[in-house]
């Protein structure tokens, strides 16, 4: 009743293939962009920037980088951690060697870096795919760890191996660095966000993310047709590692400031985006974003509610934290198995009918 | 529903008292879970139990109650942010995270914030130098101190030459692992012994590779910088290769009861640095057993009090103590904010009469705090490990270390930092 198309009149082909063809859906879209950009930056403050916000949105990079190589293309990826450390070790460097950088460049450019080191670990993916696929990307996960642990000239030759943030500046704002403020570093974020999920959508509506669904859904079909699958799966390799490449630059700038990249980018970093993207939903751009949701804000809102509210001792609360979260994934799996955003769908199919099912 | 709402009151109540009452709050970074849950929780509860022990006993700190908030996070950085984002707006007065890696991350946050931090035995070692780290504190030793410590007790075992020796530094590849690096290779190089470097990734329960290592080098002596379940697999598997126990020596982090207790009669003879006493032998701890223990208030069984990590929370409680009641003196208030505790931290002085009024006579170092030198007198002594009374005994004085080595490398550390970060140097 509330939300189908009849009387939503399209008169151009633009307005035609526009991402969100219903009215309905375009205004929610609309009053999210509102509230994310006009409303939260004036109600923020550090907790709810650093604790919730910000690695929320970093978070939804990366499982929009491994959902596009993942669930678009349909490379199974294990080296997302690895991949983020070389976002973050690029961008300190780039940092600490021309420091009059602006540090928008400096994280597009960390993308760029990490894209084609993508590429390079992408190769296998021309000869060997599933399980094998994944053992491949799990090399690089280790050896990049260890690569950023071992050669002292990535962090500076300092003495502890860890990397530290300088302040940068955007418009006049320190948006890196200790004193930066939570508007600042959150709309700088929220910024990158907007225009990575823009592009995500848009690449998969287009010609490249139909040649990356093909190859995903059978590659032997996608090759007959007429789909490279050389550069349609390196293609997807650099993207995802770009968008992943700059979740670790964010990750290392805006939000820790230091790391040491053996906690940091563990192999967990690897499965937890993994986990983000097959709890969301594969293939799916509003899926990136619930995944990420579900694994960062529930944690923190679990931890609260215990804590905060209940009272409960705190080791007692993190132990049932894990068990929950644990649960809860295994029923959201059980009930819905092709993540959240399969959820999404179908309510959106039962309320076009609504209520008039038959 | 009447359940409810009883709660709903109960909340609202503790909601409308909790801001009339004055408090002076100290945030515990804590970690009861995770592969370094058994360590943290026996520091965590050795605070907790000091701060209520001054609150049952003595009314709090000058008369106001203490409060410990305690905010857990695995020794992950990430909910270390979350932490102290959390716990700071709640009037924190100074941090102890009880993490490298935290501690890292904190230096810059804590002096943009004005909020003090004190790292007893751990963190950044060159925050000793405060005309660069004015608010970051890592009295009364640091890992250099023990460095130097471990190689002094070495030359004194072979009649003051390790000519031709060979050294095996078993890390945690983390900041905390690398910390002594320096200044190990900087003190090979004076004394001749030849240092083998063994990185251990975190949380460490797969080193047989390194062990093999050890095996086939055979050196003369193994340090270990380890920390939780690295520990025990390190004794355990030093064990198994029949490494002579008293050639193996680990810094404070590596020498807890949990650490040698699994590998059982094995773990004999082997010995660890300190920079405080261990056991119970302290009339404090009278007081502790009556006032928090016997009543039930204790943050853990009760169990772990005397033991070696119980005792180092406790010291850290009792060092942030003093400095409150320095800061209270110092500005005649007894609610006193985050600033004043700064103040109270770089005035403190420890004497014999300051220990032995708090009932720990002998328990840490004297010291004198300043503005050169956050870092205390960095006194350290040797324990070693009895497997058949399951006891700790300090087997040497607390003795001073190299200065001469590790103040250079001091400085050179911070001015880096002081240049990266675009610090005057300075004190005032």
């Amino acid at each position: 009743m509330f939300y189908r198309e009849s009387g939503d009149f399209k008169k151009s082909y633009a307005e035609d293939s526009q991402t969100f063809p219903l009215k309905l859906d375009r205004y929610g879209y609309y009053a999210i962009l509102f509230v994310a950009f006009l409303v939260v930056p004036f109600v923020i403050n550090d907790y709810w920037a650093s604790a919730v916000l910000i690695p929320f949105l970093i978070w939804s990079i990366a499982s929009l980088g491994l959902n596009i190589l993942t669930g678009y293309c349909g490379q199974v990826s294990l080296g997302t951690g690895g991949f983020m450390a070389v976002g973050a070790y690029a961008s300190y460097k780039l940092m600490t060697s021309f420091p009059e950088l602006n540090i928008m460049i400096i994280v597009l450019l960390s993308g760029v870096i990490t894209a084609g080191v993508g590429v390079i670990f992408g190769l296998p993916s021309l000869r060997i795919k599933g399980f094998y696929l994944a053992v491949a990307t799990l090399a690089a996960q280790f050896f990049l760890i260890w690569l950023f642990n071992k050669v002292p000239w990535f962090y500076n030759y300092s003495a502890s191996g860890q990397i530290t943030s300088p302040k940068r500046e955007m418009f006049g704002f320190e948006v890196t660095g200790p004193s930066a403020t939570a508007e600042a570093k959150y709309l700088f974020i929220l910024v990158l966000v907007f225009g990575l999920a823009w592009m995500a959508r848009n690449l998969t509506r287009g010609r490249i993310g139909r040649s990356w669904m093909a190859i995903r859904d059978m590659d032997i079909a996608a090759e007959i047709i007429g789909v490279n699958p050389l550069k349609a799966k390196l293609a997807a390799f650099a993207v995802s590692s770009f968008y992943i490449g700059i979740a670790g630059a964010l990750f290392f700038t805006v939000y820790l400031g230091a790391v040491e990249v053996g906690e940091a980018f563990g192999i967990l970093k690897s499965f937890l985006v993994l986990f983000m993207i097959i709890i969301g939903g594969l293939g799916s751009i509003l899926g990136s974003f619930i995944g990420a949701a579900f694994l960062v804000l529930m944690p923190v809102l679990l931890k609260n509610v215990m804590v905060g509210t209940l009272g409960w001792p705190i080791d007692l609360a993190a132990q049932t934290e894990l068990v929950i979260i644990g649960f809860l994934i295994m029923l959201t799996l059980i009930l819905e198995p092709h993540g959240v955003a399969q959820l999404w769908r179908f309510l959106k199919q039962k309320l076009r009918l609504w209520p008039f099912p038959h | 529903m009447k359940l409810k709402k009883l709660a709903a009151y109960a909340v609202a109540a503790t909601m409308a008292a909790s801001p009339v009452l004055a408090q002076l709050v100290f945030p515990s970074l804590s970690y009861r879970t995770g592969p370094f849950g058994a360590n943290g929780a026996e520091v965590a509860d050795g605070f907790a139990d000091y701060m209520t022990l001054l609150n049952e006993r003595d009314g709090g700190i000058g008369g106001v109650l203490t409060n410990v908030i305690e905010c857990e996070t695995g020794y992950s950085t990430e909910k270390g942010v979350e932490c102290y984002e959390a716990t700071k707006g709640e009037g924190a007065l100074i941090y102890q995270p009880l993490s490298t890696g935290m501690t890292y991350q904190l230096i810059p946050k804590t002096a943009a914030d004005g909020i003090p931090m004190l790292t007893t035995g751990y963190g950044r070692t060159s925050v000793a130098n405060g005309a660069v780290f004015p608010w970051v504190f890592n009295f009364p030793a640091n890992y250099w101190n023990g460095a130097s410590a471990a190689v002094n007790y070495m030359l004194a075992e072979n009649d003051g030459s390790l000519e031709g020796k060979t050294v095996a530094l078993l890390y945690h590849n983390s900041a905390y692992g690398k910390e002594p690096i320096p200044t190990l290779e900087a003190l090979a190089e004076m004394y001749g012994f030849d240092l083998t470097l063994l990185p251990i990734d975190s949380p460490g329960q797969e080193q047989k590779s390194q062990w093999l290592q050890i095996r086939r080098e055979s050196p003369d002596y193994a340090l270990l910088w380890g920390w939780g379940v690295m520990n025990q697999v390190a004794i355990q598997e030093a064990s198994n290769i029949r490494f002579p126990m008293e050639n193996f020596i680990g810094v404070w982090w590596s020498g807890s009861e949990n650490d040698v207790i699994p590998a059982g009669m094995a773990a004999d003879g082997y010995k660890a640095l300190t920079f405080h006493a261990v056991g119970t032998d302290f009339p404090m701890f009278d007081d502790m057993q009556k006032y928090v223990v016997d009543a039930g208030l204790a943050a853990g069984s009760g169990e772990n009090v005397g033991t070696v990590l119980y005792n180092r929370g406790m010291y850290g409680a009792m060092l942030a103590a003093e400095a409150a009641k320095v800061a209270q003196e110092m500005n005649g208030v007894a609610q006193i904010d985050a600033a004043m505790m700064r103040d109270g931290l770089e005035n403190l002085v420890v004497t014999d009469e300051t220990m032995a009024a708090i009932g720990l006579q002998g328990f840490g170092p004297n010291f004198e705090v300043s503005c050169e030198n956050h870092g205390g007198p960095g006194l350290v002594a040797v324990q070693q490990w009895n497997a058949a009374d399951q006891k700790w005994t300090i087997i040497t004085d607390f003795e001073p270390t190299d200065m001469e080595v590790i103040q250079p490398l001091i400085d050179a550390d911070s001015a880096a930092y002081a240049a990266e970060n675009g610090i005057e140097p300075g004190c005032n």
